[in-house]
């Protein structure tokens, strides 16, 4: 059975990343923001392990292991935040945070 | 082995728009489940089986229900309670039904093919872990300072006015 092309897994995860970008960009809902970011980290450790087989090393995996522990602590920081924005703000809509008026 | 590739890359790409283009965020929540699914079956067919298990076992299990528990905790549907019945009709499982359809239809053509699937060159655990705590030693101390910042400051964060 043939390797997959390093190539295509790389297509992969760049789809992923700029699908993850889409949806940063596009939604208002906090929620949805922060699964896109989870989303881009995802495509991130995706190339890492892709790399890593290509070269049959164990570097790709250890990165991703990184990532994720990176992750973790990310979301749990994010959704304490989420938790304060709708505390204070009472939604969920990023757009209502704009007291420093950009 | 090329095909389940493929396969459960179409199937996590396609989750991926799912995701960002629900209105429920439950709804987008599950999409991005079964999205993680397919990227572990990626992972495998990479021959990467360590980082598989432990993406379905701390990014599904533990990070997306974490994301599951603020949901349902901010309760966001609550300006629309009412209306959630009339969003709960069966098209809304049509979609995750099916994409996860197609993962178990690759998950058992996987397993009843005795070993024939298997990639070509798998980095094991024991190499992984090696690695890990070998090379990259530095890195896993930093990664447990960084982890202790995150549990702090998401308990102060976490902790109700007055």
């Amino acid at each position: 059975m043939a390797e997959i092309p390093m190539e295509h897994g790389l297509i992969v995860a760049g789809l992923l990343f700029a699908t993850g970008m889409v949806g940063v960009i596009v939604r208002r809902n906090i929620f949805f923001i922060l699964l896109s970011i989870e989303m881009m980290l995802n495509a991130a450790g995706l190339a890492f392990v892709v790399a890593g087989a290509r070269w049959a090393q164990a570097d790709g995996q250890v990165m991703f292991i990184f990532i994720l522990a990176m992750a973790a602590a990310e979301v749990s920081v994010g959704l304490a935040l989420v938790l304060q924005l709708y505390n204070r703000f009472k939604t969920v809509d990023v757009d209502a945070a704009s007291e420093m008026r950009g | 082995m090329n095909i389940l590739f493929y396969l459960a890359a179409v199937v996590a790409v396609v989750a991926a728009v799912m995701v960002i283009t629900r209105l429920n965020a439950v709804h987008a929540l599950l999409y991005m489940i079964v999205s993680l699914l397919a990227l572990a079956l990626v992972f495998y067919t990479l021959g990467a089986p360590f980082v598989a298990a432990l993406e379905i076992i701390i990014y599904a299990g533990a990070i997306m229900v974490l994301f599951v528990f603020v949901v349902m905790m901010l309760n966001l549907g609550e300006a629309a309670t009412a209306q959630e019945l009339i969003w709960l009709n069966p098209h809304a499982w049509r979609g995750p039904a099916l994409l996860a359809l197609v993962l178990v239809a690759l998950l058992v053509y996987t397993l009843g093919g005795n070993g024939r699937f298997l990639p070509a060159t798998i980095i094991s655990p024991k190499q992984v872990s090696l690695t890990l705590f070998g090379p990259y030693l530095l890195g896993v101390e930093l990664a447990s300072f960084l982890l202790l910042a995150g549990l702090v400051g998401a308990h102060h964060l976490g902790k109700r006015d007055g």
